[in-house]
């Protein structure tokens, strides 16, 4: 609100009541940087304890992950490896498959058809991630061994990459949708006008002046596969290897968090720290996208009046 | 120059048809995709479940003999963490609600608009973006070690509480941002405080959206594991919780430890388990819409 302020508080009339009240609702507001502030300590304050023992070098270029079994090794390239296996493989299902659908929703669907299957597809979003897991192992894991030629292990990277692909479709196309919902009508008349056709509208038109808000809606997607947990560790195992068959079970930086979280490690020992530097790598990589979205968003943002 | 008539080409005409009428199929094709996927999924989960979900399955605690859980067997099932995750969430509305609302009012109705406030807005946005399983992380070193709460329902409570607060309190702002501004005027041409117009006039009117947007965040929380995971919820209580720094089963992570077990018989366990979660899941969204739909026709 703005102009002169005539309300009693202002004039100290309010009492200490407002004051008051002013402040508790500020803490509540401050909690929030408070928890980014808690996060960024607890991860850096694990990390040190971490790298007191193992050199940042080794951690960031080891190409051996082995920190429960001996010989021990900290290497944690191939749970990058795995976590980028994992990202890449439900992008290639999810960036096209959303962006049509949203294409579809956007500059084919009637409102009818649209107001039905928007939710329909929002509720993907909506299901827990364990379910997605369960959906892996009980579901695609034994259709990939009925369907494929080789062999399928029951932890698989492909089925992890099939079901993240599947949960993140909803990001993209409900994202992307709400781009091409805010071009304006007389772009696509005026394409129209000039003899274009539908779909020379939707992809040469359209597309184009979406494309901001298409992107960060690509870029968030991939930051939630990244910090994907559940559905990857039970679909996609806890073997940390570099491989480059889909077919075989592979380990991300979240599923050994969930291993290390499962198994009784004593608090203090170096398995317990090792989680706080997988967990900063997670989050530099996650926060790192979050913030690129947003710089997309803005940097390549149309602007219609 | 020579005039062409732009539409004595048919040929190419009708090349861009075909190649629209392709397009076309492609998308529709796509929106399948996830549709099938939806149904798919609902369906394998049901019929997984079907036979092995029983009264029993809701009132006993689970067990490692999985034809206990069958009908006739000694009963198992699903009781602890269903109870616990009831409690979990009732615990994390109370925290998300006042906390929420009350950070969505300083930003709504109080905030100037300096650079502090424009840092919290983007810190809140950014938090939504943090991996669930990071927060599991901070609940670890934070309420579980240095507050000494233990692996306890209190400390996976408060843990679920920052995950969704972020959430919270957009939904929050955006129910107060609906209030009209004319509503607050009357309220201060009457002589009302600043307090006074945020409890009397715009908090009620502002209430169903908040309740609503407070329902569907809750209604992630229930279905979330990696956090409650990280903090430390047990898989083996043949109790419900009891108390706020006790131990606690909770129905996610149940579910997790079902679906892992290597007998065959536990994937049936895991996907009655998964039925009783979704259908949680969905009475909070059935209400949730229902307060939308009930309350939000009455605001002018």
């Amino acid at each position: 609100m703005s102009g002169t302020d005539l309300t009693r508080s202002a004039t100290g009339v309010g009492g200490r009541t407002d004051s008051l009240v002013r402040y508790v609702f500020f803490a509540c507001a401050a909690l929030s940087v408070l928890t980014t502030v808690g996060i960024i300590v607890v991860l850096l304050e694990g990390s040190v304890e971490f790298f007191r023992t193992v050199s940042v070098f080794e951690f960031l270029t080891g190409t051996e992950w082995s920190p429960l079994i001996e010989p021990v090794s900290y290497g944690v390239l191939p749970l990058v490896w795995g976590t980028l296996v994992i990202t890449v493989g439900s992008a290639l299902i999810a960036l096209p498959v959303g962006t049509a659908t949203a294409i579809y929703l956007s500059e084919y669907a009637n409102p009818g058809v649209r107001s039905v299957v928007k939710p329909i597809l929002e509720v993907l979003a909506g299901i827990p991630t364990i379910v997605y897991g369960f959906f892996a192992l009980s579901f695609i894991t034994p259709q990939l061994q009925r369907v494929l030629p080789w062999e399928v292990g029951t932890f698989n990277a492909a089925a992890g990459a099939i079901v993240v692909g599947v949960m993140i479709i909803p990001m993209v196309s409900s994202l992307s949708e709400d781009a091409m919902h805010a071009v304006p009508d007389e772009l696509r008349e005026g394409a129209y006008g000039l003899g274009a056709t539908r779909y020379e509208v939707s992809t040469d038109v359209v597309l184009p002046a979406a494309v901001s808000g298409i992107l960060a809606s690509y870029v968030l997607a991939l930051s939630r596969a990244i910090g994907e947990t559940m559905a990857v560790t039970l679909a996609a195992g806890m073997a940390p290897q570099f491989t480059t068959s889909p077919l075989e079970p592979i380990q991300t930086m979240t599923a050994y968090m969930v291993q290390i979280g499962i198994s009784d490690v004593s608090v203090g020992s170096i398995g317990y720290q090792s989680l706080f530097a997988v967990g900063l790598t997670l989050f530099v990589m996650t926060f790192s996208m979050n913030v690129a979205s947003i710089w997309i968003r803005s940097r390549y943002r149309e602007e219609y009046r | 120059m020579s005039t062409t008539n732009p539409f004595e080409d048919v040929s190419d005409l009708d090349r861009k048809r075909t190649i629209g009428r392709v397009f076309v199929a492609l998308c529709i094709a796509s929106t399948m995709v996830g549709i099938v996927a939806l149904v798919t999924l609902l369906a394998d989960v049901i019929y997984e479940s079907w036979g092995w979900l029983s009264l029993e399955f809701l009132t006993y605690p689970p067990s490692r003999f999985p034809e206990s859980y069958l009908p006739g067997g000694r009963g198992a099932g699903i009781y602890p963490a269903l109870v616990g995750s009831i409690f979990l969430i009732a615990l994390t509305a109370l925290f998300t609600v006042f906390l929420g609302v009350g950070a969505a009012i300083y930003l709504e109705e109080y905030a100037p608009d300096t650079r502090t406030t424009s840092l919290i807005e983007a810190n809140i946005a950014n938090l939504a973006g943090v991996p669930s399983i990071v927060y599991g992380l901070l609940g670890l070193a934070v309420f579980v070690r240095f507050a000494r709460m233990g692996q306890s329902l209190l400390a996976g409570a408060l843990t679920l509480t920052l995950l969704i607060l972020p959430i919270v309190i957009v939904a929050a702002q955006e129910a107060l941002r609906a209030v009209p501004d004319s509503q607050r005027e009357a309220a201060y041409g009457v002589g009302a405080t600043k307090w006074e117009v945020i409890r009397d006039v715009v908090l009620p009117a502002a209430l169903p959206g908040i309740m609503t947007g407070t329902i569907l965040s809750l209604s992630r929380a229930i279905g979330e594991t990696a956090p409650i995971l990280m903090v430390g919820a047990a898989t083996s209580m043949f109790v419900a919780p009891d108390s706020l720094l006790g131990p606690f089963a909770a129905m996610p992570m149940q579910i997790f430890d079902w679906a892992r077990l290597p007998q065959a018989e536990f994937q049936h366990v895991a996907a009655a388990g998964i039925v009783v979660l979704l259908t949680v899941l969905l009475a909070m969204n059935a209400v949730a819409i229902y307060i939308r739909y009930r309350f939000e026709a009455d605001l002018p």
